[in-house]
Protein backbone atom coordinates (compact mmCIF):
# COMPACT_ATOMS: atom_id res chain seq x y z
CA UNK A 1 0.00 0.00 0.00
CA UNK A 2 1.19 3.43 -0.83
CA UNK A 3 0.27 5.65 2.13
CA UNK A 4 1.20 8.84 0.42
CA UNK A 5 -1.50 8.33 -2.17
CA UNK A 6 -4.47 10.52 -1.25
CA UNK A 7 -6.78 7.60 -2.03
CA UNK A 8 -5.22 5.23 0.45
CA UNK A 9 -4.91 7.91 3.08
CA UNK A 10 -8.51 8.97 2.62
CA UNK A 11 -9.76 5.41 2.79
CA UNK A 12 -7.86 4.78 6.02
CA UNK A 13 -9.22 7.98 7.49
CA UNK A 14 -12.76 7.07 6.50
CA UNK A 15 -12.46 3.64 8.12
CA UNK A 16 -10.99 5.22 11.24
CA UNK A 17 -13.90 7.65 11.53
CA UNK A 18 -16.35 4.81 11.01
CA UNK A 19 -14.68 2.76 13.73
CA UNK A 20 -14.50 5.58 16.25
CA UNK A 21 -17.90 7.12 15.64
CA UNK A 22 -19.92 4.61 17.73
CA UNK A 23 -18.07 5.89 20.82
CA UNK A 24 -19.87 9.17 20.33
CA UNK A 25 -23.29 7.81 19.46
CA UNK A 26 -25.28 7.21 22.61
CA UNK A 27 -28.90 6.83 21.63
CA UNK A 28 -30.85 5.13 18.90
CA UNK A 29 -31.81 8.45 17.32
CA UNK A 30 -28.18 9.27 16.73
CA UNK A 31 -27.55 5.80 15.34
CA UNK A 32 -30.51 6.25 13.04
CA UNK A 33 -29.01 9.46 11.67
CA UNK A 34 -25.62 7.81 11.19
CA UNK A 35 -27.20 4.92 9.29
CA UNK A 36 -29.17 7.27 7.06
CA UNK A 37 -26.04 9.33 6.47
CA UNK A 38 -24.11 6.25 5.39
CA UNK A 39 -26.81 5.08 2.99
CA UNK A 40 -27.26 8.55 1.50
CA UNK A 41 -23.49 8.85 1.19
CA UNK A 42 -23.32 5.55 -0.66
CA UNK A 43 -25.87 6.81 -3.18
CA UNK A 44 -23.93 10.07 -3.51
CA UNK A 45 -20.64 8.27 -4.13
CA UNK A 46 -22.27 6.49 -7.07
CA UNK A 47 -24.05 9.60 -8.28
CA UNK A 48 -20.80 11.54 -8.09
CA UNK A 49 -19.23 9.11 -10.54
CA UNK A 50 -21.95 10.10 -12.96
CA UNK A 51 -22.29 13.81 -12.22
CA UNK A 52 -18.97 14.89 -10.78
CA UNK A 53 -16.57 12.76 -12.75
CA UNK A 54 -18.37 12.07 -16.02
CA UNK A 55 -20.31 15.35 -16.15
CA UNK A 56 -23.72 13.78 -16.79
CA UNK A 57 -26.52 15.09 -14.58
CA UNK A 58 -29.29 12.89 -13.22
CA UNK A 59 -32.36 14.24 -11.48
CA UNK A 60 -33.92 10.79 -11.24
CA UNK A 61 -31.68 8.67 -9.05
CA UNK A 62 -34.23 8.61 -6.23
CA UNK A 63 -36.15 6.38 -8.61
CA UNK A 64 -33.40 3.74 -8.56
CA UNK A 65 -33.16 3.98 -4.78
CA UNK A 66 -36.90 3.41 -4.51
CA UNK A 67 -36.81 0.56 -7.01
CA UNK A 68 -34.21 -1.15 -4.83
CA UNK A 69 -36.31 -0.59 -1.74
CA UNK A 70 -39.48 -1.88 -3.38
CA UNK A 71 -37.89 -4.89 -5.04
CA UNK A 72 -36.61 -5.97 -1.63
CA UNK A 73 -40.01 -5.34 -0.08
CA UNK A 74 -42.06 -7.02 -2.81
CA UNK A 75 -39.80 -9.95 -3.61
CA UNK A 76 -39.50 -10.98 0.06
CA UNK A 77 -43.16 -10.34 0.85
CA UNK A 78 -44.97 -11.68 -2.22
CA UNK A 79 -42.53 -14.16 -3.63
CA UNK A 80 -40.94 -15.38 -0.46
CA UNK A 81 -37.37 -14.76 -1.64
CA UNK A 82 -34.69 -14.58 1.06
CA UNK A 83 -33.72 -10.90 1.57
CA UNK A 84 -30.23 -11.26 0.09
CA UNK A 85 -31.61 -12.97 -3.00
CA UNK A 86 -34.27 -10.28 -3.31
CA UNK A 87 -31.62 -7.58 -3.01
CA UNK A 88 -29.46 -9.12 -5.71
CA UNK A 89 -32.45 -9.69 -7.98
CA UNK A 90 -33.43 -6.06 -7.51
CA UNK A 91 -29.91 -4.94 -8.31
CA UNK A 92 -29.83 -7.09 -11.43
CA UNK A 93 -33.21 -5.74 -12.51
CA UNK A 94 -32.20 -2.13 -11.94
CA UNK A 95 -28.90 -2.81 -13.67
CA UNK A 96 -30.77 -4.07 -16.70
CA UNK A 97 -33.36 -1.29 -16.61
CA UNK A 98 -30.72 1.44 -16.28
CA UNK A 99 -28.73 -0.19 -19.08
CA UNK A 100 -31.74 -0.03 -21.38
CA UNK A 101 -32.63 3.54 -20.40
CA UNK A 102 -29.04 4.79 -20.48
CA UNK A 103 -28.36 4.65 -24.20
CA UNK A 104 -31.24 6.86 -25.38
CA UNK A 105 -31.25 9.14 -22.34
CA UNK A 106 -27.50 9.83 -22.33
CA UNK A 107 -27.69 10.97 -25.94
CA UNK A 108 -29.24 14.06 -24.39
CA UNK A 109 -27.03 16.82 -23.10
CA UNK A 110 -27.25 19.57 -20.50
CA UNK A 111 -30.77 20.73 -19.73
CA UNK A 112 -32.29 18.01 -21.88
CA UNK A 113 -30.51 15.30 -19.95
CA UNK A 114 -31.73 16.89 -16.71
CA UNK A 115 -35.29 16.87 -18.04
CA UNK A 116 -34.98 13.32 -19.35
CA UNK A 117 -33.71 11.87 -16.08
CA UNK A 118 -36.26 13.93 -14.17
CA UNK A 119 -38.99 12.39 -16.31
CA UNK A 120 -37.56 8.94 -15.67
CA UNK A 121 -37.71 9.51 -11.90
CA UNK A 122 -41.24 10.85 -12.11
CA UNK A 123 -42.41 7.82 -14.09
CA UNK A 124 -40.93 5.44 -11.51
CA UNK A 125 -42.62 7.43 -8.76
CA UNK A 126 -45.98 7.31 -10.55
CA UNK A 127 -45.72 3.58 -11.13
CA UNK A 128 -44.93 2.96 -7.45
CA UNK A 129 -47.90 5.10 -6.45
CA UNK A 130 -50.31 3.56 -8.92
CA UNK A 131 -49.50 -0.14 -8.76
CA UNK A 132 -51.15 -0.33 -5.34
CA UNK A 133 -51.73 -4.08 -5.61
CA UNK A 134 -48.00 -4.59 -5.52
CA UNK A 135 -46.67 -1.58 -3.70
CA UNK A 136 -49.46 -0.63 -1.36
CA UNK A 137 -49.79 2.65 -3.26
CA UNK A 138 -49.12 5.96 -1.52
CA UNK A 139 -49.56 4.31 1.89
CA UNK A 140 -46.48 2.22 1.29
CA UNK A 141 -45.77 -1.26 2.56
CA UNK A 142 -43.89 -2.94 5.36
CA UNK A 143 -40.64 -4.74 4.68
CA UNK A 144 -39.42 -8.01 6.15
CA UNK A 145 -36.35 -8.03 8.37
CA UNK A 146 -32.97 -8.48 6.75
CA UNK A 147 -31.24 -11.82 7.18
CA UNK A 148 -27.71 -12.40 5.98
CA UNK A 149 -27.08 -16.13 5.74
CA UNK A 150 -29.43 -16.75 8.63
CA UNK A 151 -28.12 -13.93 10.79
CA UNK A 152 -30.59 -11.15 11.51
CA UNK A 153 -29.31 -7.75 12.53
CA UNK A 154 -31.51 -6.32 15.23
CA UNK A 155 -29.61 -3.66 17.14
CA UNK A 156 -28.85 -0.20 15.81
CA UNK A 157 -25.20 -0.97 16.36
CA UNK A 158 -25.35 -3.95 14.00
CA UNK A 159 -27.21 -1.92 11.42
CA UNK A 160 -24.64 0.81 11.76
CA UNK A 161 -21.93 -1.62 10.67
CA UNK A 162 -23.96 -2.88 7.76
CA UNK A 163 -24.56 0.67 6.52
CA UNK A 164 -21.02 1.96 6.96
CA UNK A 165 -19.64 -1.31 5.61
CA UNK A 166 -21.69 -0.83 2.48
CA UNK A 167 -20.53 2.78 2.25
CA UNK A 168 -16.90 1.75 2.65
CA UNK A 169 -17.35 -0.78 -0.15
CA UNK A 170 -18.87 1.85 -2.44
CA UNK A 171 -16.06 4.31 -1.67
CA UNK A 172 -13.44 1.65 -2.30
CA UNK A 173 -14.99 0.66 -5.63
CA UNK A 174 -15.35 4.29 -6.63
CA UNK A 175 -11.72 5.07 -5.82
CA UNK A 176 -10.60 2.02 -7.77
CA UNK A 177 -12.72 3.04 -10.70
CA UNK A 178 -11.45 6.61 -10.79
CA UNK A 179 -7.81 5.71 -10.38
CA UNK A 180 -7.65 3.66 -13.58
CA UNK A 181 -7.74 4.01 -17.35
CA UNK A 182 -11.53 3.67 -17.20
CA UNK A 183 -11.72 6.45 -14.61
CA UNK A 184 -9.62 8.76 -16.75
CA UNK A 185 -11.87 7.95 -19.70
CA UNK A 186 -14.89 9.01 -17.62
CA UNK A 187 -13.24 12.29 -16.65
CA UNK A 188 -12.20 12.84 -20.25
CA UNK A 189 -15.86 12.60 -21.27
CA UNK A 190 -16.51 15.42 -18.81
CA UNK A 191 -13.60 17.50 -20.11
CA UNK A 192 -14.31 17.22 -23.82
CA UNK A 193 -16.41 14.49 -25.30
CA UNK A 194 -15.06 15.11 -28.81
CA UNK A 195 -11.45 14.93 -27.70
CA UNK A 196 -12.20 11.81 -25.66
CA UNK A 197 -13.56 10.10 -28.74
CA UNK A 198 -10.52 10.99 -30.80
CA UNK A 199 -8.41 9.36 -28.07
CA UNK A 200 -10.17 6.09 -28.85
CA UNK A 201 -12.67 6.28 -26.00
CA UNK A 202 -16.10 4.90 -26.79
CA UNK A 203 -17.87 7.66 -24.90
CA UNK A 204 -21.35 6.16 -25.21
CA UNK A 205 -20.12 2.90 -23.70
CA UNK A 206 -18.57 4.67 -20.72
CA UNK A 207 -21.55 6.91 -20.11
CA UNK A 208 -23.80 3.86 -20.07
CA UNK A 209 -21.39 2.03 -17.80
CA UNK A 210 -21.23 4.76 -15.19
CA UNK A 211 -24.99 5.30 -15.33
CA UNK A 212 -25.54 1.61 -14.57
CA UNK A 213 -22.96 1.60 -11.76
CA UNK A 214 -24.54 4.62 -10.09
CA UNK A 215 -28.04 3.19 -10.51
CA UNK A 216 -27.04 -0.13 -8.95
CA UNK A 217 -25.36 1.58 -6.00
CA UNK A 218 -28.52 3.63 -5.40
CA UNK A 219 -30.62 0.49 -5.75
CA UNK A 220 -28.60 -1.48 -3.19
CA UNK A 221 -28.69 1.43 -0.76
CA UNK A 222 -32.46 1.52 -1.25
CA UNK A 223 -32.75 -2.19 -0.44
CA UNK A 224 -30.75 -1.77 2.75
CA UNK A 225 -32.78 1.26 3.71
CA UNK A 226 -36.04 -0.63 3.21
CA UNK A 227 -34.96 -3.49 5.47
CA UNK A 228 -33.56 -1.15 8.08
CA UNK A 229 -36.61 1.09 8.12
CA UNK A 230 -39.04 -1.82 8.00
CA UNK A 231 -41.40 0.32 6.02
CA UNK A 232 -41.28 2.01 2.65
CA UNK A 233 -43.41 4.62 0.90
CA UNK A 234 -43.17 6.02 -2.64
CA UNK A 235 -41.92 9.31 -1.17
CA UNK A 236 -38.40 7.86 -1.51
CA UNK A 237 -38.86 8.03 -5.28
CA UNK A 238 -39.76 11.70 -5.02
CA UNK A 239 -38.22 14.30 -7.25
CA UNK A 240 -37.28 16.14 -4.07
CA UNK A 241 -35.12 13.27 -2.85
CA UNK A 242 -33.31 13.28 -6.21
CA UNK A 243 -32.62 16.98 -5.75
CA UNK A 244 -31.35 16.35 -2.21
CA UNK A 245 -28.90 13.79 -3.56
CA UNK A 246 -27.64 16.12 -6.28
CA UNK A 247 -27.26 18.92 -3.72
CA UNK A 248 -25.17 16.64 -1.50
CA UNK A 249 -22.87 15.83 -4.41
CA UNK A 250 -22.54 19.48 -5.39
CA UNK A 251 -21.98 20.66 -1.82
CA UNK A 252 -19.31 18.10 -0.98
CA UNK A 253 -17.46 18.48 -4.22
CA UNK A 254 -17.99 17.40 -7.75
CA UNK A 255 -15.42 14.86 -8.81
CA UNK A 256 -14.37 14.08 -5.26
CA UNK A 257 -15.44 10.77 -3.74
CA UNK A 258 -14.81 11.86 -0.17
CA UNK A 259 -16.44 15.18 -0.97
CA UNK A 260 -19.64 13.34 -1.85
CA UNK A 261 -19.50 11.60 1.52
CA UNK A 262 -19.03 14.92 3.31
CA UNK A 263 -21.91 16.48 1.36
CA UNK A 264 -24.15 13.62 2.43
CA UNK A 265 -23.05 13.97 6.05
CA UNK A 266 -23.73 17.69 6.19
CA UNK A 267 -27.05 17.68 4.40
CA UNK A 268 -28.40 14.62 6.21
CA UNK A 269 -27.33 15.67 9.68
CA UNK A 270 -28.13 19.37 9.57
CA UNK A 271 -31.87 19.06 8.83
CA UNK A 272 -32.20 16.33 11.48
CA UNK A 273 -30.46 18.28 14.19
CA UNK A 274 -31.89 21.69 13.43
CA UNK A 275 -35.54 20.76 13.39
CA UNK A 276 -36.41 24.41 12.79
CA UNK A 277 -35.53 23.69 9.20
CA UNK A 278 -38.28 21.16 8.85
CA UNK A 279 -40.68 23.42 7.04
CA UNK A 280 -38.00 25.13 5.06
CA UNK A 281 -36.00 22.08 4.05
CA UNK A 282 -36.66 22.55 0.36
CA UNK A 283 -35.66 26.20 0.57
CA UNK A 284 -32.46 25.39 2.42
CA UNK A 285 -31.47 22.80 -0.17
CA UNK A 286 -32.28 25.21 -2.98
CA UNK A 287 -30.24 27.91 -1.28
CA UNK A 288 -27.28 25.61 -0.73
CA UNK A 289 -27.36 24.47 -4.34
CA UNK A 290 -27.47 28.01 -5.69
CA UNK A 291 -24.83 29.26 -3.28
CA UNK A 292 -22.44 26.46 -4.12
CA UNK A 293 -22.84 26.87 -7.84
CA UNK A 294 -22.28 30.61 -7.66
CA UNK A 295 -19.53 30.88 -5.03
CA UNK A 296 -17.78 27.55 -4.77
CA UNK A 297 -18.61 25.52 -7.80
CA UNK A 298 -15.94 22.93 -7.12
CA UNK A 299 -17.58 22.05 -3.81
CA UNK A 300 -16.41 22.04 -0.19
CA UNK A 301 -13.67 19.42 -0.18
CA UNK A 302 -11.86 20.32 -3.42
CA UNK A 303 -12.00 24.02 -2.56
CA UNK A 304 -10.65 23.38 0.93
CA UNK A 305 -7.89 21.06 -0.18
CA UNK A 306 -6.89 23.48 -2.91
CA UNK A 307 -6.78 26.26 -0.31
CA UNK A 308 -4.74 24.15 2.09
CA UNK A 309 -2.53 22.96 -0.76
CA UNK A 310 -1.81 26.54 -1.76
CA UNK A 311 -1.06 27.61 1.80
CA UNK A 312 1.20 24.73 2.74
CA UNK A 313 2.51 22.92 -0.27
CA UNK A 314 3.39 25.58 -2.80
CA UNK A 315 5.23 28.30 -0.94
CA UNK A 316 7.48 28.87 -3.96
CA UNK A 317 5.31 30.43 -6.60
CA UNK A 318 6.83 29.69 -9.97
CA UNK B 1 -0.48 1.73 -51.15
CA UNK B 2 -1.92 5.05 -50.18
CA UNK B 3 -2.38 5.76 -46.50
CA UNK B 4 -5.46 7.91 -46.77
CA UNK B 5 -7.58 8.55 -49.80
CA UNK B 6 -10.97 10.16 -50.18
CA UNK B 7 -13.29 9.92 -53.15
CA UNK B 8 -15.93 12.49 -54.03
CA UNK B 9 -16.02 13.50 -50.38
CA UNK B 10 -18.82 15.96 -49.69
CA UNK B 11 -20.14 17.55 -46.54
CA UNK B 12 -22.88 20.11 -46.53
CA UNK B 13 -24.44 21.99 -43.66
CA UNK B 14 -27.86 23.02 -44.82
CA UNK B 15 -27.09 25.22 -47.79
CA UNK B 16 -23.34 25.50 -47.20
CA UNK B 17 -21.21 22.90 -48.96
CA UNK B 18 -18.10 22.93 -46.78
CA UNK B 19 -16.36 20.08 -48.59
CA UNK B 20 -17.37 19.58 -52.18
CA UNK B 21 -16.62 16.45 -54.25
CA UNK B 22 -13.09 16.27 -52.93
CA UNK B 23 -10.62 13.64 -54.16
CA UNK B 24 -7.32 13.27 -52.31
CA UNK B 25 -4.59 10.72 -51.90
CA UNK B 26 -2.08 10.88 -49.07
CA UNK B 27 0.98 8.65 -49.33
CA UNK B 28 2.53 7.30 -46.14
CA UNK B 29 5.44 9.17 -44.60
CA UNK B 30 6.37 12.80 -44.50
CA UNK B 31 4.40 15.96 -43.96
CA UNK B 32 1.45 16.92 -46.13
CA UNK B 33 -0.07 20.33 -45.64
CA UNK B 34 -3.62 21.27 -46.47
CA UNK B 35 -3.92 24.98 -47.07
CA UNK B 36 -6.62 27.28 -48.28
CA UNK B 37 -8.30 30.56 -47.38
CA UNK B 38 -10.52 30.92 -44.29
CA UNK B 39 -13.64 28.82 -44.63
CA UNK B 40 -12.11 26.66 -47.36
CA UNK B 41 -13.21 23.53 -45.54
CA UNK B 42 -9.92 22.39 -43.99
CA UNK B 43 -11.26 21.78 -40.50
CA UNK B 44 -14.35 20.13 -41.95
CA UNK B 45 -12.08 17.79 -43.91
CA UNK B 46 -10.24 16.86 -40.69
CA UNK B 47 -13.56 16.33 -38.92
CA UNK B 48 -14.61 13.99 -41.70
CA UNK B 49 -11.30 12.09 -41.70
CA UNK B 50 -11.38 11.65 -37.93
CA UNK B 51 -15.00 10.53 -37.88
CA UNK B 52 -16.43 13.50 -36.01
CA UNK B 53 -18.67 14.24 -38.98
CA UNK B 54 -20.33 11.70 -41.24
CA UNK B 55 -19.92 12.70 -44.89
CA UNK B 56 -22.97 13.71 -46.88
CA UNK B 57 -21.52 11.74 -49.79
CA UNK B 58 -18.26 10.09 -50.80
CA UNK B 59 -15.95 7.51 -49.27
CA UNK B 60 -12.87 7.59 -47.07
CA UNK B 61 -10.16 4.92 -47.23
CA UNK B 62 -7.46 4.26 -44.67
CA UNK B 63 -4.69 1.93 -45.80
CA UNK B 64 -6.98 0.93 -48.70
CA UNK B 65 -9.79 -0.05 -46.37
CA UNK B 66 -13.13 1.70 -46.48
CA UNK B 67 -13.46 3.45 -43.11
CA UNK B 68 -16.27 5.84 -44.04
CA UNK B 69 -18.69 4.33 -41.55
CA UNK B 70 -16.29 3.91 -38.66
CA UNK B 71 -16.87 6.06 -35.63
CA UNK B 72 -14.36 8.41 -34.13
CA UNK B 73 -13.01 6.06 -31.47
CA UNK B 74 -12.69 3.21 -33.94
CA UNK B 75 -10.62 5.40 -36.24
CA UNK B 76 -8.38 6.25 -33.30
CA UNK B 77 -8.05 2.52 -32.78
CA UNK B 78 -6.66 1.95 -36.26
CA UNK B 79 -4.11 4.71 -35.96
CA UNK B 80 -5.60 8.10 -36.69
CA UNK B 81 -5.18 10.90 -34.20
CA UNK B 82 -5.54 14.65 -34.24
CA UNK B 83 -5.38 17.98 -32.48
CA UNK B 84 -7.98 20.72 -32.59
CA UNK B 85 -7.98 24.23 -33.97
CA UNK B 86 -9.76 25.47 -30.83
CA UNK B 87 -7.99 23.50 -28.14
CA UNK B 88 -10.04 20.68 -26.62
CA UNK B 89 -7.99 19.90 -23.54
CA UNK B 90 -9.51 18.10 -20.56
CA UNK B 91 -9.53 21.13 -18.27
CA UNK B 92 -10.84 19.05 -15.36
CA UNK B 93 -7.62 17.04 -15.26
CA UNK B 94 -3.93 17.62 -14.74
CA UNK B 95 -1.71 18.15 -17.78
CA UNK B 96 -0.14 14.75 -17.24
CA UNK B 97 -3.54 13.04 -16.98
CA UNK B 98 -4.51 14.65 -20.29
CA UNK B 99 -1.70 12.77 -21.95
CA UNK B 100 -2.46 9.62 -19.94
CA UNK B 101 -5.94 9.63 -21.48
CA UNK B 102 -4.20 9.32 -24.82
CA UNK B 103 -2.82 5.97 -23.64
CA UNK B 104 -6.35 4.64 -23.20
CA UNK B 105 -6.22 2.30 -26.18
CA UNK B 106 -3.07 0.64 -24.93
CA UNK B 107 -4.14 0.13 -21.34
CA UNK B 108 -6.29 -2.32 -19.43
CA UNK B 109 -9.91 -1.19 -19.70
CA UNK B 110 -11.57 -4.30 -18.28
CA UNK B 111 -14.30 -3.34 -15.86
CA UNK B 112 -13.89 -6.08 -13.26
CA UNK B 113 -10.11 -5.61 -13.16
CA UNK B 114 -10.77 -1.91 -12.67
CA UNK B 115 -13.29 -2.29 -9.85
CA UNK B 116 -10.95 -4.57 -7.94
CA UNK B 117 -7.86 -2.54 -8.89
CA UNK B 118 -6.01 -5.69 -9.89
CA UNK B 119 -2.23 -5.50 -10.35
CA UNK B 120 -2.74 -5.25 -14.12
CA UNK B 121 -4.56 -1.95 -13.59
CA UNK B 122 -1.77 -0.61 -11.41
CA UNK B 123 0.68 -1.69 -14.09
CA UNK B 124 -1.41 0.10 -16.73
CA UNK B 125 -1.49 3.23 -14.57
CA UNK B 126 2.28 3.12 -14.17
CA UNK B 127 2.87 2.57 -17.87
CA UNK B 128 0.50 5.37 -18.85
CA UNK B 129 2.20 7.69 -16.42
CA UNK B 130 5.67 6.84 -17.71
CA UNK B 131 4.61 7.23 -21.34
CA UNK B 132 2.91 10.53 -20.55
CA UNK B 133 5.94 11.92 -18.74
CA UNK B 134 8.13 10.87 -21.63
CA UNK B 135 5.82 12.49 -24.19
CA UNK B 136 5.45 15.70 -22.21
CA UNK B 137 9.20 15.92 -22.02
CA UNK B 138 9.41 15.20 -25.75
CA UNK B 139 7.07 18.07 -26.68
CA UNK B 140 8.83 20.41 -24.26
CA UNK B 141 6.33 20.52 -21.41
CA UNK B 142 8.58 19.11 -18.69
CA UNK B 143 7.83 22.06 -16.41
CA UNK B 144 4.09 21.45 -16.50
CA UNK B 145 4.03 17.78 -15.63
CA UNK B 146 2.32 18.28 -12.28
CA UNK B 147 0.24 21.32 -13.29
CA UNK B 148 -3.53 21.26 -13.72
CA UNK B 149 -4.41 21.66 -17.40
CA UNK B 150 -6.33 24.87 -16.77
CA UNK B 151 -3.14 26.58 -15.56
CA UNK B 152 -1.31 26.03 -18.86
CA UNK B 153 -0.80 28.97 -21.20
CA UNK B 154 -2.28 28.69 -24.68
CA UNK B 155 0.95 27.70 -26.40
CA UNK B 156 1.53 24.91 -23.91
CA UNK B 157 -2.01 23.60 -24.42
CA UNK B 158 -1.30 23.26 -28.14
CA UNK B 159 1.71 21.08 -27.37
CA UNK B 160 -0.24 19.18 -24.75
CA UNK B 161 -2.70 18.20 -27.46
CA UNK B 162 0.14 16.98 -29.63
CA UNK B 163 1.54 14.90 -26.76
CA UNK B 164 -1.93 13.51 -26.05
CA UNK B 165 -2.43 12.60 -29.70
CA UNK B 166 0.99 10.93 -29.87
CA UNK B 167 0.09 8.82 -26.85
CA UNK B 168 -2.44 6.97 -28.99
CA UNK B 169 0.55 5.87 -31.17
CA UNK B 170 -0.99 7.14 -34.40
CA UNK B 171 0.05 6.23 -37.93
CA UNK B 172 -1.37 9.54 -39.11
CA UNK B 173 -1.45 12.69 -37.05
CA UNK B 174 -3.78 15.50 -38.14
CA UNK B 175 -2.67 18.86 -36.81
CA UNK B 176 -5.20 21.68 -37.16
CA UNK B 177 -3.37 25.00 -36.93
CA UNK B 178 -0.79 24.01 -34.33
CA UNK B 179 1.02 27.35 -34.65
CA UNK B 180 -1.99 29.66 -34.49
CA UNK B 181 -1.57 32.21 -31.72
CA UNK B 182 2.08 31.32 -31.09
CA UNK B 183 4.94 33.79 -31.11
CA UNK B 184 7.83 33.30 -33.59
CA UNK B 185 10.01 31.44 -31.11
CA UNK B 186 7.20 29.06 -30.16
CA UNK B 187 6.40 28.60 -33.84
CA UNK B 188 9.99 27.59 -34.52
CA UNK B 189 9.81 25.04 -31.69
CA UNK B 190 6.57 23.60 -33.09
CA UNK B 191 8.22 23.48 -36.50
CA UNK B 192 11.09 21.40 -35.11
CA UNK B 193 8.68 19.20 -33.21
CA UNK B 194 6.54 18.42 -36.27
CA UNK B 195 9.63 17.60 -38.32
CA UNK B 196 10.80 15.23 -35.62
CA UNK B 197 7.41 13.52 -35.37
CA UNK B 198 7.47 12.89 -39.10
CA UNK B 199 11.05 11.66 -38.87
CA UNK B 200 9.97 9.10 -36.25
CA UNK B 201 7.67 7.60 -38.89
CA UNK B 202 4.28 9.17 -38.22
CA UNK B 203 2.65 10.69 -41.28
CA UNK B 204 1.64 14.25 -40.51
CA UNK B 205 -1.24 16.12 -42.12
CA UNK B 206 -0.97 19.76 -41.32
CA UNK B 207 -3.47 22.58 -41.63
CA UNK B 208 -1.77 25.89 -41.03
CA UNK B 209 -2.06 29.52 -42.08
CA UNK B 210 1.57 30.39 -41.28
CA UNK B 211 2.93 30.18 -44.84
CA UNK B 212 6.55 30.39 -43.78
CA UNK B 213 6.04 27.29 -41.65
CA UNK B 214 4.04 25.47 -44.33
CA UNK B 215 6.42 26.22 -47.18
CA UNK B 216 9.45 25.19 -45.16
CA UNK B 217 8.17 22.01 -43.64
CA UNK B 218 5.88 20.34 -46.19
CA UNK B 219 6.84 17.50 -48.47
CA UNK B 220 3.62 18.10 -50.36
CA UNK B 221 0.98 20.77 -50.22
CA UNK B 222 -2.65 20.42 -51.17
CA UNK B 223 -4.66 23.57 -51.71
CA UNK B 224 -8.41 23.60 -51.33
CA UNK B 225 -10.83 26.44 -51.84
CA UNK B 226 -14.58 26.50 -51.33
CA UNK B 227 -14.35 22.86 -50.34
CA UNK B 228 -12.83 21.89 -53.67
CA UNK B 229 -9.42 20.67 -54.73
CA UNK B 230 -7.48 23.56 -56.23
CA UNK B 231 -3.87 22.49 -56.57
CA UNK B 232 -1.29 20.05 -55.31
CA UNK B 233 2.49 19.99 -55.41
CA UNK B 234 5.72 20.89 -53.70
CA UNK B 235 6.14 24.23 -51.95
CA UNK B 236 7.88 25.62 -54.99
CA UNK B 237 5.10 24.53 -57.36
CA UNK B 238 2.36 25.86 -55.09
CA UNK B 239 4.08 29.20 -54.58
CA UNK B 240 3.98 29.87 -58.31
CA UNK B 241 0.60 28.35 -59.10
CA UNK B 242 -1.61 31.11 -60.59
CA UNK B 243 -4.85 29.52 -59.29
CA UNK B 244 -3.48 29.49 -55.76
CA UNK B 245 -2.32 33.06 -56.01
CA UNK B 246 -5.73 34.07 -57.31
CA UNK B 247 -7.51 32.27 -54.48
CA UNK B 248 -5.40 33.98 -51.83
CA UNK B 249 -5.50 37.36 -53.53
CA UNK B 250 -9.23 36.94 -53.85
CA UNK B 251 -9.37 36.45 -50.15
CA UNK B 252 -7.30 39.54 -49.49
CA UNK B 253 -9.57 41.43 -51.84
CA UNK B 254 -12.57 40.29 -49.78
CA UNK B 255 -10.90 41.30 -46.55
CA UNK B 256 -10.18 44.75 -47.77
N1 LIG C 1 -20.82 22.64 -37.92
C1 LIG C 1 -21.03 23.51 -38.93
N2 LIG C 1 -22.27 23.97 -39.20
C2 LIG C 1 -22.48 24.83 -40.21
N3 LIG C 1 -21.52 25.31 -41.02
C3 LIG C 1 -20.25 24.90 -40.80
C4 LIG C 1 -19.94 23.98 -39.74
N4 LIG C 1 -18.61 23.74 -39.77
C5 LIG C 1 -18.12 24.47 -40.77
N5 LIG C 1 -19.09 25.17 -41.40
C6 LIG C 1 -18.92 26.05 -42.56
O1 LIG C 1 -18.20 25.33 -43.53
C7 LIG C 1 -17.24 26.16 -44.16
C8 LIG C 1 -15.87 25.57 -43.98
O2 LIG C 1 -15.48 25.68 -42.61
P1 LIG C 1 -14.14 25.12 -42.04
O3 LIG C 1 -14.15 25.36 -40.58
O4 LIG C 1 -13.94 23.74 -42.49
O5 LIG C 1 -13.07 26.06 -42.73
P2 LIG C 1 -11.51 26.16 -42.51
O6 LIG C 1 -10.89 25.95 -43.84
O7 LIG C 1 -11.07 25.30 -41.41
O8 LIG C 1 -11.34 27.69 -42.13
P3 LIG C 1 -10.32 28.38 -41.11
O9 LIG C 1 -9.05 28.53 -41.87
O10 LIG C 1 -10.93 29.69 -40.83
O11 LIG C 1 -10.20 27.52 -39.93
C9 LIG C 1 -17.40 27.54 -43.55
O12 LIG C 1 -18.23 28.29 -44.40
C10 LIG C 1 -18.11 27.27 -42.24
O13 LIG C 1 -18.91 28.36 -41.88
MG1 LIG D 1 -10.27 25.54 -39.56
Amino acid sequence: MNWRQPHTGGMVMLLAVMAVLPLFLDNSFQYEIAIKVALNAAVCVGLNLLIGYTGQISLGHAGFFALGAYSSAILTDRYGLPPMAAMLTGALGVGLLSFIIARPILKLKGHYLAMGTLGMGVIISIVLNQEADFTGGPDGMSVAALTIFGWEPVTEFQWYWIAVGFLALCVWLSLNLINSPVGRALRAVHGSEIAARTMGIDTTHYKVLVFVVSAVMACLAGSLFAHYNGYITPSKADFFYSIELVTMVVLGGMASTFGAVIGAVVLTVVPQVLTVFENYEMMVFGGVLMGMIIFMHKGLLPTLSEFIGKRFHEPDKR
Amino acid sequence: MSLISVEHLTKSFGGIVAVNELDLTIEPGGIVSIIGPNGAGKTTLFNLLSGIYQPTAGRIFFADEDVTDLSCHELAGIGLSRTFQNVQSFMNMSALENVMVGCHLHSNQRFIDTLLQLPSIKKSNRECRDTAIELMTYVGLKDYISAPADRLPYGALKRLEIARALATRPRVLLLDEPAAGLNPRETQEIDDLIRDIAKQGTTVMLVEHDMKLVMGISDRIIVIDHGQWLAEGTAEEIRHNPDVIAAYLGEQGRNR
